[in-house]
């Protein structure tokens, strides 16, 4: 579990900086794009930069929403934002942009962030988690709450399991 | 004025990525974990579940809707200060949002993060 769920965190986290780098060097060939020129977005997907771009960030939106099914929304956020920590490597690396002193600041709090939430637990309190979604559980499963209903006849029984 | 537009389209991608973020979420969590029920009944099985759950389409209505602020705020505003100032406003946005509708336990551990990861995105930007 341990390790998947920093693989998961990793995934999200890169998926989504190489998706929206590629993108961005995909729309810098396309030049002054702009709404009022549609056909040449919708052309864009042919740029392989842009084709690329997207299927990451799939992957990154399918990756994420494995993480939200296991973990809180207030732990993933914090745990996959050093992606604005790589974007601006990239940035550096890729498109020698400098990275003043402020930036360096910037990026030291991030990462000191991340450390702090993704040394902590994933989940909040799974007891009380499991008892909630046992309550909605029978709350939407009309089968759940008449089946607990003992004193119904059970022609009503079936009939009302059907609906 | 410009600059008015420019915070205007600030606030409405924050509200709307919290929006979509929290829906998200909450559709997930209904879901369940997606990797026991991956390895219990297959690919399919994970898409159908994702599928029936209406929350998860508000959700990606309301991400849409921030992607598109964003274009529009891009136009308004300078990118090196759309960017990072919904970004790091919807962290804290999302925080509060997450304590309030998805009862997550924020404890200090986790609004030190989301601040820090905040001020570290707001910096980033100067």
């Amino acid at each position: 579990m341990t390790s998947r769920k920093y693989l998961v965190l990793a995934g999200i986290t890169i998926f989504s900086t190489l998706g929206d780098s590629l993108l961005a060097r995909g729309m810098k060939d396309l030049g002054g794009a702009s709404l009022h020129n549609i056909p040449a977005l919708l052309l864009a997907i042919l740029n392989p930069y842009v084709t690329v771009g997207i299927v990451l960030l799939l992957a990154f939106f399918a990756s994420y929403m494995s993480a939200l099914s296991w973990a809180d929304l207030t732990y993933v956020l914090p745990a996959t934002s050093l992606s604005y920590v790589l974007v601006a490597i990239i940035a550096h690396i890729g498109f020698h942009e400098e990275i003043s002193n402020t930036r360096w600041l910037g990026i030291a709090l991030i990462a000191a962030g991340v450390g702090f939430v993704a040394a902590g637990p994933s989940a909040t309190d799974v007891r009380r988690t499991d008892a909630e979604s046992k309550q909605n559980d029978l709350h939407d499963d009309p089968r759940g709450t008449v089946l607990q209903g003992k004193d119904l006849p059970a022609d009503e029984r079936c009939t009302e399991a059907r609906s | 004025m410009n600059n008015l537009y420019a915070w205007a389209a600030i606030a409405l991608i924050t509200i709307a990525a919290t929006t979509g973020d929290v829906l998200l979420a909450y559709s997930m969590k209904r879901v369940g974990d997606v990797g026991e029920l991956f390895q219990s009944h297959g690919l399919f099985a994970v898409m159908r579940r994702i599928l029936e759950t209406p929350t998860f389409f508000l959700g990606v209505f309301a991400m849409a809707v921030a992607f598109y602020s964003l274009l529009f705020g891009l136009s308004w505003g300078n990118l090196s200060l759309v960017v990072p100032a919904s970004a790091s406003l919807t962290f804290v946005a999302n925080a509060v949002a997450a304590s309030v509708f998805l009862h997550e336990r924020v404890g200090r551990r986790r609004w030190l993060a989301a601040t820090l990861v905040a001020a570290g995105v707001a910096l980033m930007a100067m």
